[in-house]
């Protein structure tokens, strides 16, 4: 015979179950703050080295072998960051004794994935068409993309930061001169800020 | 008290069979390996759970090929779902009526 006691336990263990087999859990908030360490690093780069800052949308000021240093550069910076985040929720997933390789975390990358690649393809495009101005703008805004669908999938704070990255997307398009301040402080500044917030709400 | 524990689902009354039930509400469907990965089962013990769970007729299998290799599927029937959000129900208004 059960107790009451009993059916309480029950309903939060559906509800556990419910949400870890819907839920990637194991997201790291310290690759947050990796990432956001190395795009202000990767701005100060691209701002100082190469004296990338682009004021219009159609900008050309710099020579094209710096162009393709810089293709690199950022192309390293989002391998990095990507490297970063697999390993620490890697790490995490295991203290959690979960799968990192589980249903949700598939579908988490594959809602991420269409909107990255279909960024990806059009940055390309924008490249050729030499609209250099718009490809600070396109990164954020495909990105705050990713994380609104990926929220889904995972801390439902993520769709929050995902908004943030649209409108900050959105205000670099308009106010081209800024793309690389307003990049700097979406990619760097505000992930620093949401890692560190989401360490101290769920892993600590 | 118009709900009782007479009305819970006898098929519900282990947590491995909960826990099944409860993945299975979120997801479309779910292979083995994932089900046994969520609930820390053994094969053996997971398999009794299924075969039990798929005679009530709350369980769906559907079986495949990847790569050569034998994949299993469970989805819940609507039969499932009904029964399912049946005992929630029940297990809230047992837990209320005692409050």
């Amino acid at each position: 015979m059960k107790e009451e006691q009993d059916y309480i336990q029950d309903l939060a263990e559906i509800r556990s179950m419910m949400e870890r087999s819907s839920k990637f859990l194991s997201l790291s908030g310290l690759a947050g703050v990796m990432a956001g360490v190395y795009a202000l690093a990767g701005a100060y780069v691209a701002y100082e080295l190469f004296d990338f800052n682009p004021d219009k949308v159609v900008y050309n000021s710099f020579d094209s072998s710096s162009g393709s240093i810089l293709i690199f550069l950022a192309t390293a910076i989002l391998f990095l960051a990507i490297g970063t985040a697999i390993f620490l929720s890697w790490k995490k997933a295991n203290q959690r004794n979960e799968n990192v390789w589980n249903v949700s975390s598939q579908q988490m990358m594959i809602n991420m994935a269409v909107p990255l690649i279909a960024g990806g393809f059009f940055i390309l495009i924008l490249l050729e068409k030499n609209l250099i101005g718009l490809i600070t703008p396109t990164t954020l805004l495909f990105y705050g993309l990713a994380l609104y669908t990926a929220s889904k999938f995972t801390y439902n704070d993520v769709k929050l930061l995902g908004l943030i990255q649209i409108v900050l997307g959105l205000a670099s398009a308009w106010f081209v001169e800024y793309s690389l301040l307003l990049w700097a402080l979406g990619f760097g500044v505000i992930h620093i800020i949401y890692g560190i917030y989401m360490h101290l709400k769920y892993e600590r | 008290m118009k709900l009782s524990i007479d009305d819970l689902h006898k098929a519900f009354e282990s947590r491995v069979r909960l826990g099944i039930m409860s993945a299975l509400a979120v997801n479309d469907g779910l292979d083995f390996t994932s089900l046994k990965n969520f609930l820390d089962v053994t094969d053996g013990n997971l398999a009794t759970h299924i075969k039990k769970l798929e005679k009530e007729g709350f369980l769906e299998v559907e079986k495949s090929f990847i790569d050569n290799k034998p994949n299993t599927t469970y989805y819940m029937t609507t039969e499932g779902k009904k029964a399912f959000e049946e005992h929630l129900n029940v297990l809230e208004e047992i837990i209320k009526s005692q409050k």
